[in-house]
């Protein structure tokens, strides 16, 4: 570059000790003080929480903010320290990162690309964030980790499940911890040939974007490696909010399971839709009629209500695990929160202490020590069994879960029950597999 | 001076001032205390208030002039910044063609669908055009942004955004340490920022922004040169009534006609600049909402007003940038010099309009402005001037009568 | 055939909502002549009485069931409704399932309460403002009441079945003498459009056939005139605002089995709705009608597979395309009225 770009934060203490004569301004251009992008040179550190706090998925956001907030506190040795206590990796100490105290900023992607890339730049311009985590769409995670690759700092992804995320569109200073449309269609393949055979006819209807996109063609992919048939995919408008013209036509088309691509209101209403249309209730080629979501969220289920019953459907991560990390974190969540917390919300505490645990492995807050100490990093603990940050794309590799609305909930908590948890072998895909292709990680690129 | 009367060049001038200083004016708090949340002067923020500021001083030539009220113009907006990331792709990082194709681009959208939508006035003109642009929106949410199809112009939700092997013609794919090369001007990098350290205070200054902020203040004069211009009155007397100037044997559609493609051409800018500045074009630029606000913006600041439609632009971004930042956390920082019953109650009073609930704020200053300044803000700051005025006037009076009392 | 007939009765279903949106929002914006943008959010406040209505059938008092557990592990607390338990399990279960249909009840003085401080208290002062002032207050007004009932609700959509009774679908493909399952509807959305049908008539004739309705229609003719007779139009005018949002309430209520409501639905059908009223023509009502169901019809066919075979995407344009064409051939959309917001 050019310019120097030094900021703010990085000025502060040269600033502060030349300022000690305070009369006079003291005036300042900043050459090459800063090794990268926002060095917290104080006694804290500042992360970016950016997620969607208007619009559609602002339930979803609050969730998100919620857990982060959970983990800053756990980190700064506030609270019963959560996961703390059953991470694999012991650096982490309760007080803060790096001896530094954690601060956090937080900001509103109103899930639109545009606005996402806004409030992390200002996160990053004014606040002097190192670090950007949250969201909850694909369109936002990859806009907002180019701009982080740009700006250097570390993205760390919130609820994304396209594949291009760590496929094609993967860039060096992102990281993803959510699992993927590929690890969609890998878990829930053998579960739906083993519960509606392997000769079922499927009608998908996907969300005309790019997350639909892949999602479609990662199902469409590993249902007909076990023999099921695709009688039609079908792309619907995202901005629609009255499924029943596409979903009318279904009965007549020859298909006996409906696989619905949809995501948050879209998902829905089209179970809602379909569910009206009295699917589940027919029969087609002599075999019962089935509905698939392979995205679910527990917010989503709470919004189809009781339509989801006996629905299928895949998830990062459920707060009914019996594993210790998991229950650590539902304790400290609940406890303070008074409900269970969502996959997303888990996603988010995970990956803001893998972040910090990074940083402490590696010494730094440089990202390029950050990428380095978090590729390949193998650890357990943090509720979703042995999982390894593969160093080729940045996601992370681990257990996928397989759930079902539940028949009969005893709480609002409890719609969504486990079925089956896939193991990661199942769902683990070469770097270079083809729906992945296409994209370079690129160089860390620590900014400054 | 330019050719403008006194006062106009006083506008200009003031403008100028307050564009060429915004960094220090817009961030007046010293960058440690608590109401350093407020300041807006980081490069992002300040590049967005002139950027929409173009965006709304060429939504008011049509609007304010000819009465004539788009809402599409957000088309032309996302339109712009598809354009030149485009170039940035094939040609060069360099903004120069980037800018003159987005603005050409658009130029021409703007003459088939302003030519169309021209046929019709009043509320048809407007939906015309609402469904243009919700045309173009759709279109490249969906059709023409899928990355598996032969004509992926838009990549969807994603953005259209530069990757390490795009065939950039004159210049590299990509950098020796492996990154993406930087938007610039021959040389000068738009993301390239310098930062002052005065006492407690600290400005920064962002090459991007001072290369929008002089693009912006052309627009303006030029604006201001139209607005005062025999077009400008051809364009007032159709708002005043179209029907009188046919019946005298004036065509007014070639006058409308223009003013709707200079509008166009003033968003394609913007737009071309919002992707010189952060080379990404999303489809959310085209959307509605995205119209609406522009709409909102020239309202809000003072329609046919030559500095209302930019102080518009930069209220709303100023909420929506600020004011969605402030959590629970900033507030009892605020707050907590308080007893703590008392702290707790102003921040659950306050919190509702802050953070995640900066629309309800956004909605109620609509009201309240709308309700209580007819004319806009622009109507609020004559306003004052003139209390200003009438109380120095009145002091006046009193340091006069003073001296005869004694 | 089979597939055209389906996708008729899913036009005339998505047609009747629309209609109905439109025939509220053109009752103040065709012929008040003030752009209402706060339309679509009366539109919401009406599904969300059918949600408050619910809440407040199912408040509940909690018993603790010690032989299951919560989340954290501690005996769980299970909801039980007062109205069950005061009416025993049947009869006020039977309350809770037909919680949307009673919330028509509840929702129309609501309505027509919410309606009338909205003109008395907003709109009234500003007839005479140009309509940008018009679109600022009402959107500002707009987004106030989205935010308040966020705040309450939250931003996730709340099911609201339909009652028991209505729920699955009727076979008409059967009766018609074609296959199983050939054209099967939902019986809620046969109800909706039944209930579209009803309240439109009822506002046609209402207009029609009272000497309410003749005086609000020559003050929509000639304001001044009817003013110049001694009339208070004013006040017809106001108790016009209250039935529109009643209209635009009632749809909402209805609206909830279909598709669960959230905050925002009104915005999603706030475009749609201005488009619709401008198709079928300014002032006239008829033509606002008219314009929801030629578009909910053109929109479920462009949804059909073959015909988006051979134009990708067409079902995302669809309406605006129609309404282009429409408004270029017929420079007053269907019906319009000369001289209504033209300038």
């Amino acid at each position: 570059m050019s310019n120097s770009n030094m900021t703010r934060r990085g000025m502060l203490k040269t600033g502060a000790v030349a300022g000690a004569g305070v009369a006079l301004p003291t005036i300042f251009t900043a050459s090459s003080a800063a090794a990268y992008t926002n060095e917290p040179t104080g006694s804290t550190v500042t992360l970016g929480f950016n997620v969607p706090q208007t619009g559609p998925y602002a339930d979803e956001g609050a969730d998100e903010l919620l857990a982060q907030k959970l983990a800053v506190e756990h980190l700064n040795g506030e609270g019963d320290g959560g996961c703390l206590n059953t991470f694999s990796s012991k650096a982490l100490k309760g007080n803060g990162i790096l001896g530094k105290k954690v601060e956090f900023v937080t900001g509103d992607t109103q899930t639109k690309s545009d606005a996402a890339r806004a409030s992390a730049k200002s996160m990053i311009e004014k606040d002097g964030a190192v670090m950007i985590n949250g969201g909850s769409s694909s369109g936002v995670a990859v806009a907002v980790q180019g701009l982080c690759q740009e700006a250097g700092v570390i993205f760390m992804a919130g609820l994304t499940h396209a594949n291009d995320t760590t496929g094609k569109d993967k860039k060096a200073n992102g990281f993803r911890h959510f699992f993927n449309a590929y690890m969609s269609g890998a878990a829930l393949a053998p579960v739906l040939a083993a519960e509606m055979g392997k000769d079922r006819r499927a009608y998908h209807l996907t969300a005309d974007y790019n997350w639909g996109w892949t999602q479609e063609e990662s199902i469409v992919a590993s249902t007909e490696a076990m023999g099921w048939e695709t009688v039609n995919t079908v792309r619907t408008p995202l901005a629609a909010t009255d499924f029943s013209s596409y979903i009318a036509p279904v009965l007549n088309s020859g298909a006996d399971v409906l696989v619905l691509n949809h995501y948050g209101g879209n998902m829905v209403n089209s179970l809602t839709n379909a569910i009206q249309f009295d699917l589940l209730a027919k029969v087609a080629n002599g075999k019962d009629f089935k509905i698939v979501v392979p995205l679910y969220s527990e917010l989503m289920a709470t919004g189809a209500g009781e339509n989801i019953k006996g629905v299928l459907g895949s998830m990062n991560w459920n707060w009914q695990l019996t594993d210790d990390g998991t229950k650590a974190f539902v304790k400290s969540f609940g406890e303070k929160y008074g409900k269970p917390p969502s996959n997303s919300a888990q996603t988010c505490y995970a990956q803001t202490l893998l972040y910090a645990d990074a940083c402490e492995r590696a010494g730094t807050f440089n990202p390029c020590g950050v990428v380095e100490a978090l590729e390949g990093f193998e650890f357990d603990g943090l509720g979703n069994g042995p999982t390894l940050y593969r160093a080729e794309d940045h996601q992370c590799f681990k257990d996928v879960l397989v759930v079902r609305g539940n028949m009969n909930p005893t709480s609002p908590y409890d719609t969504l029950e486990i079925v089956e948890k896939t193991p990661v072998e199942q769902v683990t895909y070469a770097p270079d597999h083809p729906m992945f292709a296409g994209g370079a990680l690129g160089s860390c690129n620590p900014g400054a | 001076m330019f050719g403008l009367d006194k006062k106009d060049t006083s506008l200009l001038m003031i403008v100028a001032v307050l564009t060429m200083f915004a960094p220090f004016i817009l961030n007046p708090f010293p960058t440690d205390s608590g109401l350093a949340q407020f300041n807006a002067g980081y490069p992002d923020l300040m590049q967005r208030f002139v950027i929409f500021g173009i965006f709304a001083i060429g939504f008011n030539i049509l609007f304010g002039l000819t009465g004539y009220l788009s809402f599409g113009h957000a088309a032309f907006l996302g339109i712009g910044s598809y354009s030149a990331v485009w170039m940035f792709k094939l040609l060069s990082m360099n903004i120069i063609p980037a800018i003159i194709l987005s603005v050409i681009v658009s130029g021409l959208f703007a003459v088939v669908i302003g030519y169309v939508s021209l046929r019709r006035s009043g509320i048809y003109f407007s939906i015309l055009t609402l469904a243009f642009a919700q045309m173009c929106y759709n279109m490249a949410y969906s059709v023409l942004g899928n990355p598996a199809s032969s004509y992926n112009l838009t990549n969807g939700e994603t953005g259209l955004q530069l990757l390490l092997d795009d065939p950039r013609v004159l210049g590299v794919s990509a950098t020796a340490d492996g990154s993406i090369p930087v938007t610039n001007l021959f040389g000068l990098e738009m993301r390239g920022s310098e930062t002052i350290e005065m006492g407690a205070w600290s400005f920064s200054f962002s090459a991007g922004y001072y290369v929008s902020a002089i693009i912006m203040l052309l627009s303006f004069y030029i604006a201001i040169r139209v607005f005062r211009s025999p077009f400008g009155m051809m364009l007032r007397a159709v708002k005043c009534n179209q029907n009188r100037m046919n019946f005298t044997g004036l065509s007014t559609r070639p006058y409308t006609l223009a003013a709707f493609v200079i509008s166009g051409m003033y968003a394609g800018l913007a737009g071309g600049l919002m992707a010189c500045m952060d080379p990404l074009a999303g489809a959310e630029r085209m959307q509605w909402t995205a119209s609406g606000e522009v709409v909102l913006m020239t309202i809000l600041g003072g329609a046919g007003t030559l500095i209302g439609p930019v102080l518009g632009a930069g209220a709303i971004k100023y909420m929506e940038n600020i004011f969605s930042k402030i959590n629970d956390t900033v507030l009892h920082g605020w707050f907590s010099f308080l007893p703590d019953g008392l702290e707790d109650f102003v921040v659950f009073v306050i919190h509702p309009f802050v953070g995640k609930g900066w629309h309800l704020t956004l909605g109620l200053v609509f009201m309240a402005v709308v309700i209580f300044l007819p004319g806009g803000l622009v109507e609020g700051g004559q306003r004052i001037m003139n209390l200003i005025k009438r109380r120095k006037k009145s002091d006046d009076d009193a340091a006069e009568t003073q001296p005869a009392a004694e | 055939m089979d597939a055209i007939l389906l996708q008729i009765l899913n036009g005339l279903d998505k047609g009747s909502a629309y209609a109905l949106i439109a025939l509220g929002l053109t009752l103040i914006f065709g012929t008040l002549g003030v752009v209402n943008f706060a339309h679509g959010a009366l539109f919401m406040i009406g599904a969300f009485c059918a949600v408050t209505l619910s809440k407040i059938l199912t408040i509940s008092k909690e018993v603790v069931d010690p032989t299951k557990t919560d989340f954290l592990g501690n005996p769980l607390k299970v909801k039980v409704p007062y109205i069950e338990s005061w009416f025993g399990e049947s009869f006020g279960g039977a309350i809770i399932d037909w919680s949307v249909p009673l919330a028509i009840l509840f929702a129309i003085p609501i309505m027509l309460f919410v309606g009338y401080a909205m003109e008395r208290g907003l709109i009234k002062h500003f007839y005479k403002r140009p309509h940008a002032d018009q679109i600022l207050v009402t959107f500002g007004l707009a987004i106030v009441l989205q935010e308040v009932v966020k705040y309450f609700y939250g931003a996730n959509p709340i099911p609201t079945p339909a009652p028991e009774a209505f729920k699955g679908s009727f076979d008409f493909g059967a009766m018609l003498g074609f296959e199983a399952n050939a054209i099967i509807y939902p019986y809620w959305r046969m109800v909706y459009f039944l209930f579209a049908g009803v309240i439109i008539a009822g506002v046609f004739a209402f207009l029609q056939f009272t000497t309410f309705g003749m005086v609000v229609r020559a003050g929509m003719a000639d304001r001044e005139t009817v003013g110049l007779l001694g009339i208070n139009i004013d006040r017809r005018f106001t108790i016009m605002f209250g039935l529109a949002a009643a209209v635009a309430g009632l749809a909402g209520v209805m609206y909830t089995p279909i598709n669960s409501p959230n905050y925002h639905m009104g915005m999603d059908f706030l475009v749609l709705s201005f488009v619709v009223v401008v198709v079928g023509g300014m002032g006239s009502l008829p033509g606002a009608v008219a314009a929801g169901f030629l578009l909910g019809i053109l929109e479920a066919f462009a949804s059909m597979n073959w015909i988006k075979d051979i134009i990708p995407g067409i079902d995302q344009i669809i309406i605006y395309l129609v309404a282009i064409v429409i408004l270029l051939t017929r420079p007053r959309g269907l019906m319009g009225r000369k001289g209504v917001m033209e300038d």
